[in-house]
């Protein structure tokens, strides 16, 4: 493990130091995590207006959610945040090694938390809990109404992190081939910080989907 | 780096931004924050006509009362465009992305951006999703107004609300990249000496609006997220019949979109602070008062929303909340408007194409928030809610105000951008021109709306038809207004007689480098000294403008001394990174 940079590596235009480069980038992703929060956000809050004024019906839909395919899911997400971390702090070190270790288990989790998603989609689907769907199981139809939340936010969940996944192979990639001083240039902080993001959110989602109703 | 490797492609005497390539790759994949503000300027300005169009022919179609050029769905179909055009693809993105990446990083002594490549990725994404919107006028259209509200989005609407839904959608991610970016380029930088209590007012309108663009554009995103899963996937956050709200769309679109008339309207205050202190060779009036009401506006333009539903049925003590927190709003609003006149007291005001558009912007601007305060009480709004009277008002603080500002702020950088100045004659003209049409065109609809004539309706009762026809007429004159800059303009990019660095002598940092600037800005990081716009110390009269004694920003250089050694400033050269090495 030794600790390799590119020699002939400038930060990016207009950045003249690495240390500001480096505060920029980590700004910059900040704003754009306050941006999603603020997107979540919406979506969480009109949640709750809806269990507020459908709780009884929040909690017979919420009982038919998975609860396997959930928790198993959170521990997976949960693990990946850890090897990220490893990874982001390893990068300050220059443990080339390490940190693609760390990036490989993250990219490897991640996806092994879409495949499980998809099973149980897959499940979801055959068990008709599709709003809209005319054999829908439930009632009353305010049941439609918390799947409704389901689907939306563990889509968007998984859009992100189907864009998390591949922001962690290019980045493996940057690494791998050194095309930048990834050891000084905040890259993989950045990284770790969106990562973290798509792990908060699925922490806020799992007991708004799949506690709810188990009381 | 040693002086003697001095690089001439870099900095003064360097070519301008112009001439640093002549392929369109040269352009399509730039950069540079000011060549994307010129893609910026030519994908606006097209949106602009389109909305424009669409306009045109709703005014010939209410002339007359009855319907006789488009039918009711095809006038559903123009408001909508109009609309849609109008808000998110010319006035959100109209003064940010092009005076404002064009100026922002040279008014605070930059070399770009912090990001640049972000920079060019919120056009594209902006163009893209403008394609979107024109796909689905091309396929048919859209008939549920700007707003998408739901149900008519949701279940009523058979025409192309996903794609044009998508279309904003994506436009919102070009916003929030520009908007970030504006930021952390404020944070990160500045040139020496440039302190947050330093800045121009130009600066810190756009940071305010980043602020805005960056947290509420999301919420944007989510409810025209919530109306595409229902009309692709059928998923019933707003349908009613299965306990679905449509009033939550309501409540997420305007958390959004009430800042988002705040978005379109800052940058506008920023232009109008430069040129006011400029041609009245002042220094502003109350700068602290004047920054703390551009955060105090982005701060509580989030907590008004409510006001656009006092009639959707929400509970009588959230009106009167909203109500009260709209009429708050208004405080800082007007605290701009008594700087800006306060500044004007004692100067030495001349009246330059710039500065009547600016005036036309004070002046329509506060007629605009004053009616704003009628519909903020509630019984008010109960009687001209989705009449015309809001109608015009909105369109006295978005084409008043903000279309007005956009022209100030064009005609005075245009001798920045091209290094051309322009006919003043004609200028001024248009810019009279505008002010008259733009009265003649919007004050008969308060007086419509106030007899009760409903917006987004193509026939009407023959009682109204006298202040529509008014109304018609004076956007003919309004149209001639808008058309006659692009002959002028266009005229002078050929015909112009070069500006020289500093036409105005103004004091913005812009001004120090030369015109068209450089690729890279500044050869030498100017050094600020003091605060902007130090006008009346050091020259007062207006006939002194044309000595040079005039300084920028305090760094004690004339703009000509700066360049005669070859560099503009007289801090570290700006692409010394030997120096500024960890
Ligand atoms: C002085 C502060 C302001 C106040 C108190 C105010 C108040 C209001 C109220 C109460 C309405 C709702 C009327 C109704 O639907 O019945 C409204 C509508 C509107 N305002 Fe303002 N406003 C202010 C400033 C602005 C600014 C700065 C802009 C734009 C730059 C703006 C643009 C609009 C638009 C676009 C609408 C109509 C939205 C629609 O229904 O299509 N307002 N305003
Ligand atoms: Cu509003």
């Amino acid at each position: 493990m030794s600790r390799v940079t590119s020699p002939g590596a400038e930060p990016n235009e207009p950045f003249l130091s690495w240390q500001r480069q480096r505060e920029a980038a980590t700004f910059g992703l900040w704003i754009f995590l306050a941006s999603e929060v603020v997107f979540f956000g919406a979506l969480i809050v009109a949640y709750g207006a809806h269990r507020f004024l459908y709780s009884a019906a929040f909690e017979t839909a919420g009982a038919e959610t998975n609860i396997w395919y959930g928790s198993i899911n959170t521990a997976i997400l949960l693990t990946s945040s850890a090897t990220m971390a490893v990874a982001a702090w390893a990068a300050k070190a220059g443990l080339k090694r390490t940190v693609l270790i760390g990036l490989s288990l993250t990219a490897a989790l991640g996806f092994a938390f879409l495949v499980l998603k998809g099973f149980e989609y897959r499940e979801d689907i055959h068990e008709h809990l599709v709003p809209g769907s005319p054999a829908f199981p439930l009632a009353p139809a305010q049941t439609q109404i918390f799947f409704s939340y389901y689907w939306a936010m563990t889509g968007v969940h998984a859009i992100h992190l189907t864009i998390g996944i591949g922001a962690v192979l290019w980045i493996a990639f940057v690494v791998l081939t050194d095309r930048t001083d990834w050891t000084r240039s905040g890259t993989l902080h950045g990284l770790a910080l969106y990562w973290h993001l798509i792990d908060v959110v699925w922490i806020v989602l799992y007991p708004l989907l799949y506690l709810a109703g188990r009381g | 780096m040693s002086d003697a490797t001095i690089d001439v492609t870099r900095g003064a005497g360097a070519p301008s931004y112009l001439s640093a390539g002549h392929r369109i790759r040269s352009w399509l994949l730039t950069t540079d924050h000011k060549r994307i503000a010129i893609l910026y300027f030519a994908a606006i300005t097209v949106f602009f006509l389109i909305g424009g169009a669409a306009a045109t022919l709703m005014r010939m179609e209410l002339f007359t009362p009855g319907a006789d050029v488009v039918s009711a769905d095809g006038y559903n179909k123009l408001f909508t465009l109009h609309g849609v055009i109008m808000v998110w693809f010319f006035l959100v993105p109209s003064i940010p992305t092009t005076l404002g990446n064009f100026v922002l990083p040279l008014a605070i002594g930059a070399r770009d951006v912090a990001f640049p490549r972000l920079n060019l990725l919120s056009w594209y994404l902006t163009v893209a999703g403008g394609l979107l919107v024109l796909t689905s006028l091309l396929a048919g259209g859209v008939d549920t107004g700007w707003t998408f509200y739901t149900p008519y989005s949701s279940l009523y609407s058979n025409s192309y609300v996903t794609l044009a839904a998508m279309g904003v959608f994506v436009a919102g991610f070009g916003t929030i990249a520009t908007g970030l970016n504006f930021i952390v380029t404020v944070h990160t930088q500045r040139t020496p000496g440039l302190t947050w209590g330093r800045l121009p007012l130009f600066v810190w309108a756009h940071y305010a609006t980043s602020i805005i663009i960056v947290l509420g554009t999301p919420a944007l995103a989510a409810a025209l997220l919530m109306v595409v899963a229902e009309r692709l996937f059928g998923l019933g956050l707003l349908d009613p019949a299965r306990g679905g709200d449509p009033i939550i769309f309501q409540h997420v679109f305007w958390f959004y979109s009430h800042p988002a008339v705040y978005i379109m309207l800052l940058p506008g205050m920023g232009v109008v602070t430069e040129i006011i202190t400029c041609f009245a060779r002042r220094r502003v009036f109350g700068y602290p008062m004047m920054v703390a009401a551009l955060l105090a506006i982005a701060v509580v333009s989030f907590f008004v929303w409510g006001h656009h539903m006092f009639v959707s049925g929400q509970s009588l003590y959230a009106s009167l909340i909203f109500s009260f927190l709209s009429f708050v709003i208004a405080v800082p609003s007007a605290i701009k408007v008594f700087n800006w006149t306060a500044t004007l007291y004692g100067g030495h005001i001349t009246f330059e194409s710039p500065m009547l558009y600016a005036m036309g912007f004070v002046g329509l601007f506060t007629l605009g928030g004053l009616s704003g305060l009628f519909l903020a009480s509630v019984p008010i709004d109960v009687h001209v809610h989705d009449t015309y009277f809001v109608v015009a008002h909105f369109h006295y603080i978005m084409v008043g105000g903000t279309v007005a500002a956009f022209f100030a702020g064009l005609h005075f950088w245009w001798p920045k951008i091209t290094g051309r100045t322009y006919p003043e004659a004609m200028a001024k003209a248009a810019a009279i021109l505008m002010f008259l049409g733009f009265n003649f065109t919007f004050a008969p609809q308060f007086v419509l709306g106030y007899m009760g004539m409903p917006r987004r309706y193509h026939v009407y009762l023959d009682q109204f038809q006298v202040w529509h026809a008014a109304s018609s007429l004076g956007a003919v004159l309004l149209a001639v207004a808008y058309i006659l800059p692009v002959f002028y303009l266009g005229w002078s990019l050929v015909r112009g007689r070069p500006a020289g660095d500093d036409p105005w002598s103004a004091t913005g940092l812009e001004w120090q480098t030369a015109s068209p600037p450089p690729e890279h800005n500044f050869a030498r990081l100017p050094i600020v000294r003091e605060k902007p716009y130090a006008y009346h110390e050091h020259d007062e009269h207006p006939q002194e403008r044309e000595a040079t004694t005039h300084r920028a920003q305090g760094t004690g250089r004339t703009p000509g001394e700066a360049r005669a050694d070859g560099a503009s400033g007289d801090g570290p050269r700006a692409d010394d990174r030997e120096e500024a090495r960890e």
